[in-house]
């Protein structure tokens, strides 16, 4: 029996070395980006997925994580708060940065 | 300029070794997070939405063109080919790797530059007029007294956990360029009956969720006593200074509970007893300093440049830039220039390293080897001849950096907001890019006429939205970003708070709201020369509000 949470959620952080945005995945490794987190859906969920987290901040691989509420449009994971939508992307006034620049340099 | 003396050297360099081997502690996690944030912030480390950021002291907003190449160089090395040069003259990278950080500190400390001290709870880097040195206005060269007070301010032991930060501004002229009343210490220097220098002490200003305007704390304080008098107000704000609220904690709360006269008070007390110290400033210690910020060797020139009026007559765009860009300078023959990093539909104060190469060059070439950084996020060439300013302008069309909009409504103050900061919530750089492209055309933006307008990201107002003579504050509501309007603000001497107009605007509806607001200053000005400002203050918000809101 597990407990439903309002919103479902991933857990994000930023990468100790470099800063850079990053979101919880499977299996406890840390994405670069947020399409294929873990999507978390109930609070006994979260709370393990959390120890998860919070043992790689102990480990020093990354900086404070904390959890965010998303949802799933298209199969694709969308943040419901724009601070979180543009952390997965990067600045919305330069496009050619952030993550949104890494996958167009990749396209390039 | 002012030059490291061996005891500079030494401390910037031990404090690169001291942060290399701290990140090296950190990333083996002999430091956790909790251990390591106040030493990365009291090294300019700050952990943004994307990324590290590192600001970098500019002190008082001075550089040479080595220093500007070299933070040219470590934007392309390091970060992504750009800078930020902010609202405390200072420059923002807004993609370091913790790992390249002690590098870029290191090779800053070549050109004796540094990030100490622009962060955490200590005296921040000390602010003055990006004109000083070169203002026609000027009773005394603000410099050696910001100098002399970053000398005493850091690591000033006792001041480096304060309950707050601390920031200080001076001034050298009464026409205040460096808004020192929104300062925790404003300094405007000032001359006795006897001549004698001196300074007016402003104390409790600040912006941030709690705008206030500093109290005049002291009308004159003698120069040698410059250093006792300002420990004496640390001293009281040390002490009394709120260290349970971090709302509540800068000195403009002290000031403004305590109420001026209670501070007044104990600062005398505490000046009393330590004004024969150590502390005390001889003349041949001031001298020495103002030695380093001795005026260039200009040449003598005269009062009209053949060269220089041939030129605007020849070239409309010329002329226009002169007339908005350069300044008038203490120095016949020679003109100050204001280089507009804000050309309408860039992000406000962000420079390329391409960019900053070529203000590099010019400096040298121009202005005695000198650049400024200003408040308004702008560089300045303090010393140009009138015969160079073709040339000089020439090279700023080839760099995209002649702008002629030096003080009109497209050069705005606008923080990172959003897109950049932790704090931000809502964001400030497309709005602002949006209101310069708005406001593009010269002739139109010139007949507006002088106008500040400013906008931030959040409370805690970077963006100087507070002064504004229309301020721009971004919030979130309820996952919309709502803009609130104020209008009237003011950081020069007759400082003033902007008051909200009223409901805030969605953001593509800001555009609309200001351009009603410049629409109802036309139709209400008395003329073209009485200013926004102005006309603002005679005649209140109702205008305004009933344009907007009906």
């Amino acid at each position: 029996m597990t407990t439903p949470l309002k919103n479902t959620k991933v857990i994000t952080a930023n990468r100790l070395i470099d800063g850079d945005a990053v979101w919880l995945g499977t299996n406890g490794q840390w994405l670069d980006r947020v399409d294929n987190a873990l999507v978390i859906e109930s609070k006994e969920q979260l709370e393990a997925q959390m120890v998860i987290a919070m043992k790689s901040d102990a480990d020093n691989y990354v900086v404070e994580p904390y959890d965010i509420d998303v949802n799933v449009e298209s199969g694709k994971v969308v943040p419901t708060k724009f601070r979180e939508v543009i952390r997965t992307k990067g600045p919305t006034v330069r496009t050619d940065l952030g993550k949104q620049g890494d996958f167009q340099a990749h396209a390039a | 300029m002012y030059r490291y003396d061996e005891f500079d050297k030494e401390f910037v360099s031990k404090r690169v070794a001291q942060f290399r081997e701290q990140v090296e502690r950190r990333v083996s996690g002999e430091l956790s997070e909790d251990n390591f944030k106040p030493l990365r912030l009291m090294n300019g480390v700050y952990l943004q939405l994307h990324a590290y950021m590192l600001r970098v002291a500019v002190p008082y907003g001075t550089l040479s063109s080595k220093q500007m190449r070299k933070l040219a160089h470590i934007a392309k090395k390091y970060d992504r080919d750009y800078g930020h040069f902010t609202t405390r003259q200072n420059i923002q990278y807004n993609w370091p790797k913790l790992s390249d950080i002690p590098d870029i500190l290191e090779e800053l400390a070549e050109v004796e530059m540094h990030a100490i001290q622009t962060s955490g709870n200590c005296i921040r880097n000390v602010t003055t007029d990006h004109f000083a040195g070169a203002a026609k206005d000027e009773i005394a060269d603000p410099r050696p007294y910001a100098e002399i007070l970053r000398q005493w301010s850091s690591i000033h032991p006792e001041f480096s956990f304060l309950p707050r930060k601390f920031k200080i501004a001076v001034t050298g002229a009464p026409n205040d360029r460096a808004a020192i009343q929104f300062h925790d210490i404003g300094l405007e220097v000032k001359k006795d009956a006897a001549g004698r220098i001196g300074f007016a002490f402003y104390v409790g200003g600040g912006q941030g969720r709690t705008p206030m305007i500093a109290k005049l704390i002291n009308e004159f304080v003698p120069q040698e006593d410059l250093l006792s008098y300002t420990e004496a107000i640390l001293r009281v704000y040390n002490l009394y200074g709120r260290r349970d609220n971090k709302y509540k904690a800068r000195i403009k709360i002290l000031v403004h509970e305590a109420g001026i006269d209670k501070i007044r008070e104990d600062v005398a007390a505490e000046f009393a007893r330590i004004k024969d110290s150590v502390l005390k400033l001889p003349d041949e210690d001031v001298t020495a300093i103002e030695a380093y910020f001795a005026a260039p060797e200009f040449k003598e020139l005269p009062n009209v440049s053949t060269a220089f009026e041939q030129a605007k007559v020849r070239d409309a765009g010329f002329k226009t830039w002169v007339e908005q860009n350069v300044t008038e300078h203490a120095k016949v023959g020679y003109g100050i220039v204001t280089i507009s990093v804000k050309k309408p539909g860039d992000a406000p104060g962000d420079a390329s390293s391409a960019q900053m190469n070529v203000m590099a060059d010019l400096g040298e070439k121009y202005s005695f080897d000198e650049l400024r950084i200003s408040h308004e996020q702008n560089v300045v060439l303090p010393h140009v001849a009138l015969d160079d300013l073709e040339a000089v302008y020439k090279a700023l069309v080839e760099a995209d950096l002649a702008t002629s909009n030096a003080g009109l409504i497209s050069d705005m103050i606008a923080c990172p907001g959003l897109d950049y900061c932790a704090l931000a919530t809502a964001r400030s750089i497309p709005v602002a890019q949006s209101l310069a492209t708005k406001f593009e055309d010269d002739e139109r933006q010139r007949d507006i006429g002088p106008l500040k307008l400013k906008i931030s990201g959040c409370i805690n107002a970077c963006g100087h939205h507070h002064v504004g003579h229309i301020g721009i504050l971004g919030v979130d509501r309820k996952g919309e970003e709502l803009y609130q309007i104020t209008l009237g603000g003011s950081a020069d001497e007759q400082a003033s708070v902007g008051q909200i107009l009223g409901p805030g605007f969605p953001s593509d509806k800001v555009d609309d709201a200001i351009e009603t607001i410049v629409e109802t200053y036309l139709q209400n000005r008395t003329s073209k020369d009485e200013a926004f400002i102005d006309a603002y203050r005679r005649l209140g918000a109702e205008p305004f509000k009933q344009a907007l809101y009906g």
